[in-house]
């Protein structure tokens, strides 16, 4: 079995052929660095079966951020093949590390990939004459429609070493000789989507479409989730779920152990899937029913911008924000995964290059930016106090973001580099790759939650029952009930949200609180320490000493922040 | 006249004549094509000393101010 690298520079198009390849689904955006990892495939081709790894693009093989790492280190280790994809609108830049790549004498067939855009804009590329320059075989393709795709892997074999030669000190040189005798550019006018671009990265004009793009994200978000929760999914959990869980409930004679574990207790002699806490009441009704909808409007929307290629012009307009808490503009881009779960945006900080800034995008996005599946609870607790709770609560969160941003940027040691980013053209989204991709992190989404909110929810009930949470309470109480004014009660869902964020605030339902008591728990919860998921992820990519160093930022911050919300509100 | 990029007024272009900065910064432009005697087009600057968004050949990339300030650029004199 051959093993094939897929390489080139971000953004060119690689996980779409490689999905195309190997039927293996992977996330695809108009974004550099999507890809931070590499996926492994398999592709059946002429009666042979080769593996195909998906590597993170890089610009050069002198990496200069952890995601080009990874490309070079996959490349050192060796492999059969090397597909070399370029992005044919841009030719020139790809042709850089093409030729390095080319270098490393290892059979090599060239994926000129974005072709049918590059004919759009006017860009014509003689393949034969590029086949002999390179001395390697070249084929054209358009990953996203599958276009090309038959014709690349007929000519897969046909990947020969390239005999050719160039000094380093020469590169430039050689790269403008082949541009000029390969390629034609026809003049044309500018198009309606590249003065839209332009438009949203000016100074001025660039401030109100970022507000607005952003405003009718937000919108669309909370109308789609709480539309979903109120037609659909509740719906069907009052009306269906309830009839099958009371002659459960019936069987299993309510006040049992097994019916305090899987129905929970009856509020007012009835099962109410907020309160209850069963695994199969509150248990199921957590995350399908309260948070899936969030889930889904939340990555509809950010697969839209993804793919539009909206998100590195937000970057570039909120650098000067991101560069006073010592990040710049593209930290926007793990900053918003994270905002659908921690675990990709912790993930994401990858794509900055050095390890202060990843250290302060990954504090603070421990502490400062819930995820969906938290979002979707506390909308659901202080949803009926208006626009006031929810205000406070991430009005609270967004000042403790830019407050600990700044205080660490100032303390730490070290400078963080500026942003140095390519802004892709805007490209209008292809369906079938957003449905693709919405279903992928829907089922992700599925996969992670559904087993442990309802481990989450079975814990709670042994928990109970053996007294722990009571324990727990009555140790902790002087910090809970003094510092934060909470009940001891609620050292509960502080004990849960290591496991599950969303079961915590779960948990708060049944407590009774006041509106100021829900504000400071719902903040303290999002605040304290990430969920064990995030804490995983980001402790490996932190390594041991500064997770340590952040953790201790998150309980401080939250002991303060708790603490002063207690003696303000 | 040779300016840096960063005092380039929107819209306007150059060629670039000179990088004056250390063999990392040259390396880190080069990777995105900004290389000694291309040509370069000013799009938009940000307030307050912000990132400036240029176009070279067909990409276009975001540059933070400070290193806009070390890309020397040719201009013709107005």
């Amino acid at each position: 079995m051959k093993k094939i690298l897929l390489m080139g520079n971000p953004n060119v198009g690689k996980s779409a052929i490689f999905s195309r390849l190997t039927g293996v689904r992977t996330i695809i955006s108009n974004y550099s660095g999507t890809t931070i990892e590499f996926t492994e495939g398999y592709i059946n081709y002429k009666g042979k079966r080769d593996k195909v790894i998906d590597v993170p693009g890089a610009y050069t093989l002198e990496p200069t951020n952890e995601a080009e790492k990874v490309a070079v280190e996959m490349l050192n280790k060796g492999c059969d093949i090397v597909v070399c994809v370029m992005d044919a609108t841009n030719l020139e830049r790809g042709l850089n590390l093409t030729l390095q790549l080319l270098k490393r004498r290892i059979p090599t067939i060239i994926v000129l990939n974005i072709w049918d855009e590059a004919k759009h804009k006017g860009i014509k590329i003689d393949i034969e004459k590029m086949e002999k320059y390179l001395n390697v075989p070249v084929v054209s393709t358009c990953g996203i429609t599958g276009e090309g795709i038959k014709k690349f892997v007929d000519r897969l074999s046909e990947a020969n070493i390239s005999q050719i030669e160039y000094e380093e000190k020469a590169k430039w040189t050689k790269i403008g000789e082949i541009i000029e005798n390969v390629q034609v550019v026809t003049h044309r006018h500018h198009t309606f989507l590249e003065t839209l671009g332009d438009l949203s990265i000016h100074h001025i004009i660039g401030i109100p479409i970022a507000i607005i793009i952003l405003y009718i994200s937000f919108t669309l978000i909370r109308l789609i989730g709480e539309g979903l929760i109120g037609y659909v999914t509740e719906p069907l959990f009052e009306k269906y779920w309830m009839i099958v869980l009371e002659r459960i409930s019936y069987f299993l004679h309510p006040g049992s152990f097994l019916h305090s574990i899987f129905i929970g207790q009856l509020i007012e002699g009835g099962i109410d899937f907020g309160q209850s806490f069963g695994i199969l009441s509150t248990g199921l009704f957590i995350p399908i029913a309260a948070v899936l909808p969030y889930i889904f409007a939340f990555y509809l929307v950010l697969s839209l911008l993804e793919d539009c290629g909206y998100l590195p012009r937000l970057g570039v307009m909120v650098d000067n924000i991101f560069h006073k808490l010592g990040l710049h503009g593209l930290s926007i881009v793990p900053m918003l995964l994270g905002l659908g779960c921690n675990v990709p945006g912790a993930l994401g900080t990858r794509i900055l290059e050095s390890k202060r800034e990843r250290f302060i995008a990954g504090t603070l996005m421990a502490i400062a930016v819930p995820c969906m599946a938290q979002i979707a609870m506390i909308a659901g607790l202080i949803g009926p106090y208006g626009a006031k709770g929810f205000g406070l609560v991430f009005g609270t969160l967004f000042i403790v973001l830019i407050i600990t941003g700044v205080v660490m940027n100032m303390t730490l040691k070290g400078e963080s580099p500026e942003i140095f980013i390519e802004i892709p053209p805007y490209r209008i989204p292809y369906w079938k790759a957003i449905l693709k991709k919405l279903w992928m992190r829907l089922y992700g989404f599925l996969k992670e939650a559904l087993p442990y909110v309802m481990l989450g929810v079975f814990i709670v009930n042994i928990l109970y029952t053996i007294g722990a949470i009571e324990l727990a309470g009555r140790i902790f109480s002087p910090i809970v009930t003094k510092v934060f004014g909470l009940p001891k009660e609620a050292i509960g869902a502080l004990i849960v949200g290591f496991l599950r964020k969303d079961v915590a605030v779960g948990m708060l339902a049944p407590l009774g609180l006041s509106f100021k008591q829900l504000v400071i728990s719902c903040v303290v919860l999002a605040m304290y320490f990430p969920c064990i998921a995030t804490f995983t992820v980001l402790a490996k990519e932190l390594g041991f000493v500064d997770m340590l160093k952040s953790v201790l930022i998150m309980i401080i911050s939250t002991l303060i922040v708790g603490g002063l919300l207690n003696l303000i509100l | 006249m040779n300016i840096p990029l960063s005092e380039l007024k929107n819209g306007e272009g150059g060629i670039i004549t000179e990088i004056s900065g250390g063999g990392r910064l040259i390396t880190k432009l080069q990777n995105l094509g900004i290389v000694q005697g291309k040509k370069i087009l000013k799009i938009s600057g940000q307030f307050m000393r912000g990132p400036i968004t240029v176009r070279i050949g067909n990409t276009t990339v975001a540059i933070g101010f400070g290193m806009a300030q070390k890309i020397i650029l040719e201009v013709a004199k107005k």
